[in-house]
């Protein structure tokens, strides 16, 4: 007998905004020592169907319509809410994707850690103390007894993620549900917990489900994959069979999302081609608590006219701040940019003005950089007015020209940001950056936010718009996958200390750098 | 901490040297003055008093020489209370008015804070829109209304409790506390209403529950600390508040607290006793809002270690 057996679920949504099918009618199994894979985009009901059965879906707007999900003899969706109590945490333990909002700030890691031994196998606080710093070592947390008392801030995202994944086990659970464990993890890190759950598995025999929107994620990983769309299994079968022979055009889609290679038609003439922007011993230093954190220490490299620069490296490597420091949205505290031979960081805000409408950039989140309360109009054609490009009809045009450009329809030209999704909206912020014209955009982490499928689309996008408009872009990014399919050379940022610069195949055939070469091992695809 | 506080504590000096500057001159230039009364008064006993009191100096002199006292914790004699001082005075009232505002503080907590967590707990239902509707009223709802309505129904129609006093009789404390406490608990409830139910939403508490935690604990120990950090952050004001609405209260209940002497002090240009409750309770205010501050920054770890010193 299977350890959950999902039959015939349906869960829908009652909103203000009519029903919304979230999962229809779907069935699945999951063995003992057997890892199950959902992948889907966002919004396709794969982590709906998980989160029903074990009724963590507010209900109402919420309501399941119908089906079974039998775990050890009870169906799930139709016991007493103290009987699912006993199973939530106890036979079935959940990871979430974000580590950064699903600890309690207000709570220490050894508190959360104990609280399921405590209500579910009544232990002591002192036994359950042992055991969760025994979990501690073994899912690789330093200095258990110490971080035993820190509070959850005190973690890096990677050891949060260690943390959430020591919480699920401790109560030896029969079944582990990960929900995008990894996405928003740098990629180094996104490996190694991979791997812990991948070790765990074996070690302990039990049974994982794997949500997640990225193929190439679960290849390593899963026995079998379920492919969701719209809320409905479009196909399943063995790992080898669907990701090697995928008969459903949607898994096609998916697999042909996942960046490989190297770019189409790289751009080699780097010798004869002019230095747009060139950058020397950049330090760029931020005051924290009194101490002096040196974000970027003494780099330097130049910028070609029309071409793509990756800049690599982690989170806190100090990428983002290069790019803020070319652009004098932070103070730099030493060296030189340069922007056609003119020396930037000694220019005031006045004299820095006419130069935006030649350096734009494009930031991370389409949720947050979007003014909410803007039409797409007002958001497109501010950029013209402020710099005196175009007005009156023309500016209408303009604008509706750049709707074009950046691939929507022209008649959402008056809506406003929330009724576009998140690959929409970077789009709207692509034709943002390029509604002046300019000659430099630095691309901050464009496409990390987005779904594979959406992902592949916005690259293509910006590697259309730099030939066309012949730009030059600096490209930040942690996913090496992507960068060397965009990039034309590569810097590889460690600490603020830039560690490697080349072309990217190069690179990618022989790095130099130790760290390089992490990255590129953590890039499995 | 410790140096967050004594920063705070500097902070206020600056800010009590204002309070006391400004209502010394604002007082003086009141008309009228402490010995102008019903009838009369002889114009050479009349200078003889001003003598006695330092009046007949050039009112810089005045402020300078009272600023001397009040730095060695003298507030002088009061005017109106011949052979008392404002010292004497404020120690016989503050301790009823304290009384009576930390009861109204608890009546708030409790009932606002009980009302809030439910109506969080089930947002748009009958629960919810009774008790928000209720806050409202009671938001509205001004003391000087609501005392005597008590009076009427409670005191006067059922003669369930005393109509005024303090501790004289059995229960006379309870009305005057619930009237000054229901407007905060009103602000309480929908603090913590509105703090809940954005804690209740965040991803943690879909992984306490997903940890299988009892309900209660999910609320109570994940949910409630972060819950009521907007009415912790409250509490300050609110006491501040509730020491200046309980003058109203004492004057409806006949309560001889600190209230009923600075109004009096105020219709009788008791120059001292003004000035010695305002320094007072600005202090009062002061420290409690200081108060009110490290005690949300304990509750936010994150706060915590900013403020240095770990736990």
């Amino acid at each position: 007998m299977a350890l959950l057996s999902i039959e015939n679920l349906a869960v829908s949504f009652y909103t203000r905004n009519g029903i919304t099918r979230a999962v229809r009618d779907i069935s699945f199994s999951v063995e003992l020592g057997e890892t199950l894979a959902i992948v889907g985009e966002s919004g396709s009901g794969k982590s709906v169907s998980c989160y029903s059965m074990l009724g963590l879906i507010p209900c109402p707007p919420g309501k399941i319509e119908s089906g079974k999900a039998l775990f050890d003899g009870v169906d799930l969706l139709n016991c007493s809410d103290t009987k699912l109590r006993e199973i939530r945490g106890n036979k079935i333990a959940m990871i979430f994707q974000d580590p950064m909002t699903c600890l309690n700030p207000y709570l220490t890691v050894g508190e959360q850690l104990v609280e399921p031994l405590i209500y579910h196998k009544k232990l002591s606080r002192a036994e359950a103390k042992k055991k969760a710093i025994d979990l501690m070592t073994e899912v690789g947390i330093r200095t258990p007894e110490e971080n035993f008392d820190a509070w959850p801030h005190e973690f890096s995202g990677g050891m949060r993620q260690r943390v959430m994944i020591a919480m699920a086990l401790i109560a030896e659970p029969q079944l582990l549900i990960a929900d995008e464990p990894t996405t928003a993890l740098d990629v180094t890190i996104q490996k190694q917990i991979l791997d812990l759950i991948a070790d765990i598995q074996k070690k302990r025999n039990i049974g994982v489900i794997f949500i997640s929107h990225d193929l190439g994620v679960v290849k390593n990983l899963a026995d079998k994959v379920i492919v969701m769309k719209a809320g409905q299994i479009v196909e399943q079968g063995t790992a080898q069979e669907v990701l090697s022979n995928p008969k459903h055009e949607y898994t096609q889609k998916l697999l042909a999302a996942i960046p490989s290679g190297a770019k189409d038609t790289p751009h080699h003439n780097n010798s004869d081609s002019q230095i747009l922007v060139q950058v020397k011993n950049l330090v760029t230093d931020f005051k924290v608590k009194g101490n002096v954190f040196r974000a970027v220490n003494d780099v330097s490299f130049n910028i070609y006219s029309k071409e793509i620069l990756g800049l690599v490296g982690e989170s806190g490597s100090g990428k983002s701040t290069i790019g803020r420091s070319i652009l004098r949205l932070v103070n730099a505290s030493g060296g030189s940019v340069t922007y056609h031979s003119e020396e930037l960081l000694n220019k005031n805000a006045q004299q820095m003005k006419p130069l935006r409408r030649k350096m734009q950039m494009i930031f991370q989140d389409p949720y947050a950089s979007l003014n909410p309360r803007m039409t797409i109009y007002d958001t497109l054609a501010e950029p013209m007015k402020l710099h005196g490009i175009a007005k009156g009809a023309e500016l209408n045009q303009a604008v509706l020209k750049l709707m074009d450009d950046v691939g929507l329809a022209r008649a959402f030209v008056r809506k406003y940001p929330h009724e576009f999704s998140g690959g929409q909206r970077q789009r709207i912020a692509i034709g943002r950056a390029i509604a002046t014209k300019p000659e430099f955009i630095v691309a901050d982490e464009p496409v990390s936010a987005l779904d594979v499928t959406i992902q592949k689309q916005i690259l293509e996008l910006i590697g259309y718009l730099v030939d066309k408009h012949e730009l030059s872009m600096l490209f930040i990014s942690h996913d090496l996958a992507v960068v060397r399919k965009l990039c034309d050379r590569v810097i590889v940022l460690k600490h603020g200390v830039l560690v490697e610069s080349g072309e990217v195949e190069t690179l990618w055939q022989n790095p130099q750098h130790d760290y390089t070469r992490d990255l590129l091992q953590a890039v499995m695809h | 901490m410790l140096r967050f506080i004594f920063t705070r504590l500097l902070q206020a000096i600056p800010v009590l040297l204002v309070v006391i500057t400004v209502t010394f001159f604002l007082v003086r230039f009141a008309p009228g003055g402490p010995f102008d009364g019903e009838r009369k008064v002889d114009p050479s006993v009349l200078k003889a008093l001003e003598a006695q009191y330092n009046l007949d100096q050039p009112l810089i002199t005045q402020y300078f020489s009272y600023l001397g006292d009040l730095i060695q914790g003298d507030l002088g004699p009061s005017f109106k209370y011949p052979g008392r001082s404002v010292n004497e005075l404020i120690g016989a009232g503050f301790p009823i008015t304290a009384e009576l505002g930390i009861y109204a503080i608890l009546v708030a907590l409790a009932i606002g804070g009980c009302a809030g967590v439910l109506s969080a707990l089930k947002p748009n239902s009958t629960r919810d829109y009774v008790s928000m509707s209720a806050a409202m009223i009671g938001i509205c709802m001004p003391a000087f209304l609501l005392g005597p309505l008590l009076i009427l129904i409670f005191g006067i129609w059922l003669e369930w409790l005393p109509v005024s006093g303090w501790g004289d009789l059995p229960g006379d404390k309870v009305l005057p506390s619930l009237t000054l406490g229901a407007v905060y608990a009103a602000y309480v409830a929908r603090l913590s209403r509105g703090g809940m139910l954005e804690v209740l939403s965040q991803d943690y508490i879909r992984t306490a529950r997903a940890k299988g935690l009892p309900e209660h604990v999910v609320i109570l120990k994940h949910g409630l600390r972060a819950g009521m950090l907007p009415v912790v952050a409250y509490l300050g004001p609110a006491f501040a508040g509730i020491l200046s609405g309980s003058f109203v209260i004492e004057s409806v209940f006949q309560i001889h607290g600190l209230g009923r002497f600075y109004v009096l002090a105020a219709f009788n240009r008791d120059y001292t006793l003004i000035m010695g409750c305002t320094v007072f309770l600005a202090a009062l205010i002061i420290l409690f809002n200081l108060f009110s501050d490290v005690l949300a920054a304990y509750l936010n770890p994150r706060l915590r270690s900013q403020l240095g010193g770990k736990s």
